[in-house]
């Protein structure tokens, strides 16, 4: 019976196999920000009170709203694999689309937070963030590589969410062979899952 | 037998819904929170949710909770190595 089932399933597939690869490759993500968290750690210990000022410049409302989009959008991908397996390719696409708008969403509001602080004159190596303590230029430092490395994780998420798209509507991935989707909803929930920590550390330090 | 076993525990729409409803609850207390003064417990009471909301991510919507346990194994390795560089990091800067 499991014989004839995998026989059916599996002739050149491995879902295990898929999935333990991107695992490994999250792996290597989390060592990639834990680095960085680890020198935010670091930076932070040592100028306490000039990393609170700093912060307290960040829009909080802007990255509230943000992490909402984000935790929805993980939603959604979640329910799209869901409707996936529920036969459902309709809501799938439905699903995953609302997905992606919410990324672009997502990207936008970054695109308006970093100009209001580039029109005030603050980004890497400015006269005016240069003429700040040192706690704030590497918090503004930090601050500029942690979200713009995860911005350009959310972009290429966007790209792979639409590559989905098209595979689900052509076909190529359906109720049975959705390993594709899966692995790229790992993907989406590890981008979510960085920004659950950037968000307090960046936004909610008073 | 593990395509089966995989099968049986898909959760349902509302199970995702039900998670996700609690994300946005711990996102606001941790904002409501970030608000009152904790003195040194801030930074902990921030950090203790960003880990169980954490949890629910990777525990529901990632399906670790349901998947093979090498996944734990691997999720686990990773972050005991994440926590030894910061250890390790840390006796430095503070002893040095």
């Amino acid at each position: 019976m499991t014989h004839s089932e995998n026989a059916v399933y599996h002739v050149h597939r491995d879902d295990v196999g898929a999935k333990m690869g991107m695992w490994l490759f999250l792996f290597t993500e989390v060592l990639l920000f834990g680095g960085m968290f680890l020198i935010y750690a670091v930076y932070r210990y040592q100028f306490p009170d000039q990393f609170r000022v700093a912060a307290m410049e960040l829009n909080t409302g802007i990255g509230t709203l943000n992490t909402v989009i984000l935790l929805t959008s993980s939603l959604t991908v979640a329910l799209s694999i869901a409707a996936m397996q529920k036969k459902n390719k309709f809501l799938s696409i439905l699903l995953l689309s609302i997905t992606i708008l919410f990324a672009l969403m997502f990207m936008v509001n970054k695109y308006f937070e970093w100009s209001a602080k580039f029109s005030h004159g603050i980004y890497p190596g400015s006269e005016e963030l240069l003429n700040r303590p040192d706690g704030q230029i590497l918090f503004y430092g930090l601050y500029y590589v942690m979200t713009g490395l995860h911005g350009l994780h959310v972009i290429i998420g966007v790209i792979i969410l639409i590559f989905m798209l098209v595979f689900i509507i052509r076909n190529k991935i359906t109720f049975n062979n959705y390993v594709k989707l899966e692995n790229s909803g790992l993907y989406w929930h590890l981008v979510d899952l960085i920004w659950i920590f950037l968000f307090p550390l960046f936004y909610l330090i008073q | 037998m593990d395509e089966n076993k995989k099968h049986q525990h898909h959760p349902s729409y509302g199970t995702f819904i039900l998670v996700w409803i609690a994300l946005l609850a711990f996102t606001s207390i941790t904002v409501t929170i970030a608000g009152v003064n904790l003195g040194g417990y801030t930074l902990f009471v921030a950090l203790l949710i960003a880990a169980i909301k954490s949890s629910l991510v990777i525990n529901i919507f990632m399906h670790i909770k349901f998947d093979e346990k090498i996944f734990k194994v691997f999720l686990g390795l990773s972050g005991f190595t994440l926590v030894v560089i910061f250890i390790l990091t840390f006796f430095d800067i503070i002893y040095r």
